[in-house]
């Protein structure tokens, strides 16, 4: 089940939540949960930890993060002029995209030559390894918690001390026959 | 008054360029300093880990450049220390390719003959063994069984790998934790120490120097062992032979910022970067097709879902390293294991429409994980790349604490380049989709640029003053006692893992710096066996050294 409260006093988290649930996205925390699309039924990149991670100053993002939720807003507030689309009250302009409306804008940002393509691209790098990676918490331990990402994609469980091993790890028998032209040293000729 | 320290022998740089003459000239004799700019981790430090800040992420380099990204690594023992120990030759047309120059672009020198006894002498140094099917990972297999199905061969591959100690952790691209993986902590660097040659890690060099003496001295910035932003200090010390070996995607760096100090560089510095022709296509398998088409099962349970298993790159389809095929047309398609985050963002979701990198259908994607294969095209490019200025210090503008940072390199893939991935793309898909074993799709080129963990080609040898940095002893043309000794050096595309081949030719270029030192006065010899007292690739060694210097 979904987990966590949606952030109702900041902009930025709002936002920036937007975007990470455009990268990959969730199911709503509660019915009035705005920043979350509701497009999955499971937990997405800001259930599994974007805004931690886009908030752990190793990643060298952190201190760029109210300019670019403001940037991204900017954006959003263009979007939705050039396409007609009124605002709603109270929602930062990002957030109050639609779904399919986010992942177009996201798109554009990251597109081959947008001046700013960059950026964007490290942004949702960051949220994606939230997901996949869990990289803003150590790997054993977001295990032992059920980390919805690497839940979901069925990451193993490493031994008592942190490490994986896989004692079986092979068919067994040979599947091809060998390039002629292979040396002895295994190499090609 | 300040006193610059002195070596006689300055490397740059501690993976399989630096390593290997640090080696040979410590033996010699040669006083020898190495500076390395990334930590010195040892194996308990490699955890398991994706936390930023754990070994992961110290030990790498990413690179973003202008249309290329570059993976390397940064830590005592360099590429070694993340490579996947794939060790194959190169095939013997690779010496005679042409690339982008239009006449052949290797010395007249280097053939694969001349260069195999220096090939032996690294297989013998690093343990390269061959691999038979047992070896090989679930993931290798369902290779292997999907291009026989299509009617193609397939080939375990040469590994330095101990299969005793191996668990097949599939962590070995960020150090091995068992010691299975024979990297150059194992063999040269141990033994470039034990005869007295020092390795100083966290020491990024940034520029050169003339001295009157015919000498070099050599600028370098301590780097903070956590963030790596932060400069620590910073010092000089003064060689009479300076050996590059900081990787493709930094020598020519240093080397460029050093032209106002050094004089003009020769215009294949900073230019014919190749990308080794590499590209990565990711494959969803459907299990029931497997088990029904293949005939493979792990269990009564599981045909395979094994993507996490095993041990990188195990299998390889080398049809295409056909000598009769036009250049750009030849590559070889190996199976790679990648782990999350930097195997799993430039994934596309197959048949969804592109960019689909992210959004709704890539987290579905993710969810059959463990049903992935990945496999690594290695193909012919047409040496494209070029180093814009260089950044204020190192080779990039570091943008985290570690691991990534933007580069100068730019890259723009000509017809030829991506004739030979969309060849490669094109082959994956059909071999795969046959009979519904998998769905294909190539890693997207729009975020990052293409894609290399095997940067090659930036400080070329040749026998052209014009298109090769270095002539074929590796020594910088027209900066004498300069040598360049790491991928930078590999004049072009090898369509195999280029670590065996880079290996052999820092090796094949030790006798040529041992002639230098002496030139300069140095009281240095050649003729170390392998470092563990090896000698049975030797022979032939010493009697190709000794043609040389004749």
């Amino acid at each position: 089940m979904p987990t966590g409260a949606p952030d109702e006093g900041s902009i930025e988290t709002r936002t920036l939540e937007a975007f990470a649930d455009t990268v990959l996205p969730g199911a709503k925390r509660a019915p009035d949960d705005t920043s979350i699309a509701g497009r999955s039924h499971d937990a997405g990149a800001v259930e599994a930890g974007a805004l931690e991670l886009l908030r752990t100053p190793a990643t060298g993002l952190t201190s760029g993060l109210p300019e670019f939720a403001e940037l991204l807003n900017d954006h959003a507030a263009g979007y939705a002029a050039e396409h007609g689309l009124s605002a709603a009250d109270g929602e930062p302009p990002f957030v109050a995209l639609a779904f399919e409306d986010r992942t177009a804008l996201l798109r554009n940002l990251t597109s081959p030559g947008h001046p700013e393509k960059e950026f964007w691209v490290m942004l949702a790098l960051f949220c994606n390894m939230a997901y996949d990676s869990a990289a803003h918490t150590s790997t054993p331990e977001a295990i032992a918690a059920g980390h919805p990402g690497l839940r979901a994609m069925g990451f193993a469980a490493p031994d008592a001390d942190g490490l994986l091993r896989f004692e079986e790890y092979s068919y067994g028998r040979p599947l091809a026959r060998l390039h002629p032209d292979t040396t002895p040293s295994g190499s090609p000729a | 008054m300040t006193t610059t320290e002195k070596t006689d022998v300055l490397i740059v740089g501690s993976g399989f360029g630096g390593a290997i003459t640090a080696y040979h000239l410590a033996a010699g004799g040669a006083r020898v300093t190495v500076l390395e700019r990334g930590p010195w981790l040892e194996s308990r430090d490699f955890e398991h880990d994706f936390l930023l800040g754990s070994s992961y992420t110290r030990a790498f380099d990413f690179t973003v450049g202008d249309g290329m990204s570059v993976l390397g690594g940064n830590c005592v023992g360099g590429g070694s220390m993340v490579y996947f120990a794939a060790l194959p030759r190169a095939p013997r047309f690779v010496f005679e390719r042409q690339g982008s120059i239009g006449r052949r672009m290797w010395p007249s020198s280097i053939t694969r003959d001349s260069l195999d006894p220096w090939y032996d002498r690294v297989a013998e140094a690093m343990g390269v063994r061959t691999q038979d099917w047992s070896d090989v990972s679930y993931a290798g297999g369902l290779w292997g069984a999907a291009c026989d199905h299509s009617g193609r061969t397939a080939n375990p591959v040469p590994v330095a790998i101990d299969k005793d100690a191996c668990v097949n952790c599939n962590w070995m691209m960020a150090g091995c934790r068992f010691d299975a993986k024979k990297s150059l902590v194992f063999n040269y660097l141990p033994a470039a120490t034990a005869h007295g040659a020092t390795i100083r890690p966290l020491h990024e060099v940034q520029r050169l120097e003339r001295l009157d003496d015919g000498g070099y001295r050599v600028h370098y910035n301590v780097v903070d062992g956590e963030d790596y932003r932060v400069t620590a200090g910073s010092g000089a010390i003064d060689a009479k032979i300076v050996v590059l070996a900081a990787g493709a995607g930094a020598t020519p760096v240093i080397l460029q910022r050093s032209e106002a100090d050094l004089g003009t560089m020769p215009h294949a510095v900073g230019r014919y970067f190749s990308g080794n022709g590499e590209r990565l296509n990711t494959a969803v398998v459907d299990e029931d097709r497997v088990r029904d088409v293949l005939g493979l099962a792990r269990d009564d349970e599981r045909a395979y879902e094994a993507f996490q298993i095993g041990k990188g790159p195990c299998v390889a389809n080398w049809d295409r390293l056909d000598p009769s095929l036009p250049e750009y047309s030849r590559y070889s398609l190996e199976q790679l294991y990648f782990p999350p985050a930097l195997g799993t963002i430039l994934a596309q979701v197959p048949g969804a429409p592109s960019p689909s990198w992210f959004g709704a259908d890539k987290k579905e994607m993710l969810r059959r994980w463990k049903s992935w294969l990945i496999v690594f095209t290695m193909s012919e490019d047409d040496n494209e790349g070029v180093f814009g200025p260089p950044p204020p210090t190192g080779n990039a503008v570091r943008l985290s604490q570690q691991m990534l940072g933007r580069g100068p390199l730019s890259y723009r893939p000509t017809a030829n380049t991506q004739h030979g991935w969309a060849s490669a793309d094109a082959e994956v898909k059909e071999i795969l989709e046959k009979d519904g074993i998998a769905r294909v799709a190539p890693w997207t080129n729009d975020l990052v640029g293409a894609y290399t963990v095997h940067p090659l080609a930036s400080c070329r040898i040749g026998d052209d003053p014009h298109t090769s940095a270095l002539d074929d002893r590796h020594e910088l043309r027209g900066h004498p006692g300069i040598f360049v000794t790491d991928g930078s050096s590999v004049p072009g595309a090898l369509t195999v893992n280029p670590a065996m081949t880079i290996a052999a030719l820092a090796e094949r270029s030790v006798p040529g710096i041992v002639e230098a030192a002496r030139a300069r006065g140095l009281d240095v010899t050649y003729g170390a066996p392998a470092p563990d007292g090896a000698t049975s690739g030797s022979g032939n060694v010493l009697t190709t050294a000794g043609r040389r210097s004749s």
